[in-house]
């Protein structure tokens, strides 16, 4: 691995702007998409297709007054949106995008990622309680005991995945399922894996909706109940940065399926890989959390909690059994 | 989900449920005394949108209070205004043309069905999804031109007066409100019960969800769709007809169970049953004149009067109170929603916040019209 | 009328001195015979209400507790300010919920300087609200109620505003 100062500054830029992109547009794509799913036409006044629309949100979002509000924790209630940015852009370091594009191939990524992830569940915590809002206290709350129990199906699953690949590396992951989609983890044929890593797919699925605060699960940001939950006191860059974090979760979450289950940069036909394939199956995986999040009502969290604590982690617990015990018979 | 509370007031917490706030209908402000999630009272505060509706009664006269009567409950306001033509008219003793019976009935209805699908969208909005207040304004607003073109308002009608009606429905109102009758037949399976009411997770959120008693209704009196989600059969235009409801066939949807979905799906059958009179009414049509005699300045003989109409959310009644002036000496105003809020303090202790708010949602709750 | 005679006997026995009963159906003007107290039977199709029962504030409660014995419920409470009599009336709406319809009204007057009537939420929930409301408009206090405190004029309003007498 070269270490020159090019090779970073190419990855540096790369990857901030990929985020930046990401967290901008990706607001854009959720609003057409909930629009035509709504029948209506959804940002279509700022440039052709409403496509400046983003840059038009960031340029208000930044001339407005960041207030504070009495009574707030001042440096966590600043430090907090920041901190849930952070590792939704550090998370992309590990993510392979191709074969020879990714910054870094680490041999513990899926241990990172999930640590980072944590670290984003904090952010949410010390956002909700600086705030000194009654309400905000409530969802953070709810925000930590769902991501806490989300966890652990999400973690469950992915070891089915690295027992089978017989690596952390991001990478050999997905190398180990290169050549058409029916060595893919989703389908894997071989060795009776098939039984058991559609099931993965979907508990990890349900997991990242979970996971990133989406609905059907975003009592956190529970509009009609707490107004704005952990957001409600933050105005301007704060909620700007909030909402990017978000964003950029979601797409951390689609690249994270992609690599693990979908193949990484491989082509479904066996045909050339290449980066546009891992694009195309992540952008068709967040298509499909915004299709999700404008379809269903929220549920509540008790069985929202019921549906992580004794439903998933027992499925993926007998999941993981029955893999290893296929990995040990052939 | 409910459980018993016992706990001192220092473990306890009061949130505010403010008056703007996303999820109640209107200026509603509840104060809710609360243990982690779970709700040990609630006491909802009235009066953020009081305006004395009463006073401007007898401080005008009986004509002056029609566009009054739309202001309370906007929603139904052509309810309202029967209402108030109707105790009027009892007191006078004015008779009511039948072609303008027939065309307050159509109007009414229509108005009813249009009160629901605002209500399924605010209530599903609370629940979080947002998708299906698209899918019902687009057919309220078919609705609100229909309306627009006999009455020229689109909300807060004024359109009856004391004796009839003050304009005439035309042909194209007629043909609108048959296509408008079988469209919403149309959409009704996929849009309205396959996505929504078949949903498992509208099932599970609302199911079991504040369980009303009948006897609690009846201490409470509580009556519309509250009364008849928890068995109550009473509905005043088959108990207490008025106006030429004894000549349509339509059946009055009555659930046992008492939870949010009864009240969920009495609402959703009381749509296709007003579908139903409005249909019935429009074959049955009769010709003539639509405003009948009444005198240039009334002046009903003293005396006390009652007349009850069934709106969306319940009775409503009207207490009139003549003394032969040609202001009325006093209105008392029975708004349905005062009573059926009056039960919540009681029913939501023990419940979860979000419970509790799904159930504000299926009491279908019209601030205006509580607070007159 | 089944229902209706039923209740008109029941409150009957409490106004054991009250005047003779007359009906009210039909047309013509009949002459409302002057009483300070007892039970009316009116025309329901002119009034709304079959019966009009008028007693003395301390029979509000035993006619509720009537009134819920036969399945009633309280529909509204409402005041009338008769300024030339110098009296406060509080009108009660009884109503049933399915079955055999009947409709009673009942009327209690008070003087205007001292309006003191028992409270009745007790017996029937409702009142509690309908009761506040009464306060709130005309300053009727109704005594043992449980949080007798204004309901729809602000908290620190020092008026009562359906008085006839109530100038802005």
């Amino acid at each position: 691995m070269e270490t020159s100062i090019w090779r970073a500054l190419f990855y540096l830029v790369g990857i901030m702007a990929f985020a930046g992109l990401n967290a901008a547009y990706l607001g854009w794509c959720e609003r057409k998409g909930a629009a035509r799913i709504q029948r209506r036409i959804g940002p279509c006044e700022a440039g052709y297709a409403g496509l400046w629309q983003p840059l038009a949100d960031g340029l208000k979002l930044l001339s407005k007054q960041l207030l504070v509000p009495q009574g707030v924790d001042g440096i966590i209630f600043r430090v907090a949106p920041v901190l849930a940015m952070i590792p939704a852009i550090t998370s992309m370091v590990v993510i392979p995008f191709s074969d020879n594009i990714g910054a870094r191939a680490m041999e513990l990524s899926v241990l990172l990622l999930f640590a980072l992830a944590s670290i984003g569940m904090i952010a949410i915590l010390l956002g909700g309680w600086a705030s000194g809002n009654k309400y905000a206290i409530i969802s953070a709350a709810r925000s930590v005991s769902q991501n806490l129990a989300y966890e652990i199906p999400m973690l469950i699953t992915v070891i089915t995945v690295v027992m089978i690949s017989g690596s952390m590396n991001l990478r050999e992951i997905a190398l180990d399922q290169q050549g058409g989609f029916w060595h893919w983890n989703i389908f894997r044929l071989e060795n009776g894996h098939f039984l058991t890593m559609w099931i993965s797919f979907i508990i990890f699925f349900i997991c990242s909706v979970a996971e990133t605060n989406r609905a059907p699960f975003d009592m956190a940001e529970a509009e009609s109940e707490l107004v704005a939950g952990f957001m409600t006191e933050y105005g301007s860059m704060g909620f700007g940065l909030f909402m990017m974090g978000e964003y950029l979760n979601i797409v951390v979450g689609a690249c994270l399926t992609a690599t693990l289950f979908l193949g990484g940069w491989d082509c479904p036909f066996g045909l050339t890989p290449g980066v546009w394939w891992f694009l195309i199956k992540i952008y068709i995986l967040i298509f499909t959390f915004i299709w999700i999040r404008w379809t269903y009502p929220r549920t509540q969290i008790y069985r929202l909690l019921n549906l992580s604590w004794k439903i998933l982690i027992p499925f993926s617990l007998v999941n993981l059994l029955i893999t290893a015990a296929l990995i040990k018979v052939f | 989900m409910t459980v018993p509370i016992h706990l001192r007031h220092d473990e306890t917490f009061v949130l505010n449920l403010g008056p703007q706030h996303p999820a109640t209908h209107g200026v509603l402000r509840v104060k809710l005394t609360m243990d982690g999630e779970y709700i040990v009272k609630a006491e909802p505060v009235l009066g953020y949108i009081h305006r004395m509706h009463e006073k401007m009664a007898e401080c005008g006269t009986f004509a002056q209070f029609m566009p009054n009567t739309a202001r309370m409950d906007y929603l139904h306001a052509l309810a309202f205004n029967h209402g108030w033509a109707l105790v009027v008219e009892k007191a006078a003793g004015i008779e009511v043309p039948e072609r303008a019976e027939y065309i307050r009935v159509i109007t009414v209805e229509l108005n009813r069905i249009a009160s629901h699908l605002l209500w399924w969208a605010a209530f599903l909005l609370d629940l979080g999804g947002f998708t299906p207040l698209l899918y019902a304004f687009d057919d309220r607003e078919k609705i609100i031109d229909l309306l627009e073109r006999v009455t020229g308002s689109r909300l807060t009608y004024c359109y009856m007066r004391f004796g009839g009606v003050y304009n005439d429905i035309d042909e194209e109102f007629i043909t609108g409100t048959r296509d408008f009758i079988k469209r919403l037949r149309g959409r009704m399976p996929r849009l309205y019960h396959d996505l929504v009411t078949h949903n498992i997770i509208l099932i599970k959120r609302i199911k079991d969800i504040g369980i009303i008693s009948a006897e609690q209704c009846r201490r409470y009196g509580a009556t519309g769709p509250v009364a008849r989600g928890s068995g109550i059969n009473y509905d005043i235009r088959k108990n207490e007809p008025y106006s030429v409801y004894p000549e349509f066939d339509f059946d009055v949807p009555v659930f046992d169970e008492g939870d949010s979905m009864a009240r969920y799906m009495v609402r959703m059958h009381e749509m296709e049953q007003s579908m139903r009179i409005i249909e019935q009414a429009l074959d049955k049509l009769p010709d003539g004149p639509v405003m009948g005699k009444s005198p240039k300045v009334l002046k009903p003989e003293a005396g006390y009067y009652y007349s009850a109409v069934e709106t969306a959310r319940g009775s409503l009644g009207h207490r009139l109170v003549c003394d032969g002036g040609k202001n009325p000496y006093k209105l008392k105003l029975r708004s349905p929603t005062f009573s059926n809020l009056s039960l919540y303090g009681e029913v939501a202790e023990g419940m979860l916040l979000a419970d509790a708010l799904a159930f504000m949602g299926s009491l279908d709750l019209v601030i205006p019209e509580i607070d007159r | 009328m089944d229902m209706r005679e039923k209740i008109r006997v029941a409150l009957a026995e409490l106004f054991p001195e009250s005047a003779p009963l007359v009906h009210l159906e039909g047309e013509g003007d009949q002459e409302v015979p002057p009483r300070e107290s007892g039970v009316l039977v009116t025309d329901f199709t002119k009034h709304g209400s079959h019966l009009d029962v008028l007693c003395r504030p301390d029979q509000v409660v035993p006619v509720a507790h009537i009134m819920d014995r036969e399945g009633f419920f309280l529909e509204a409470i409402a005041g009338v300010d008769w300024l030339d009599k110098q009296q406060f009336e509080v009108l009660y709406d009884y109503n049933r919920l399915g079955g055999e319809h009947c409709r009673v009204m009942v009327r209690t007057r008070v003087p205007r300087n001292e309006p003191v009537v028992p409270t009745i939420s007790a017996i029937f929930p409702a009142a509690d609200w309908h009761e506040r409301e009464t306060f709130d408009f005309y300053g009727i206090h109704f005594q043992d109620h449980p949080n007798l405190i204004r309901i729809l004029l602000p908290e620190d309003a020092d008026f009562h505003p359906l008085c006839k007498d109530y100038m802005p």
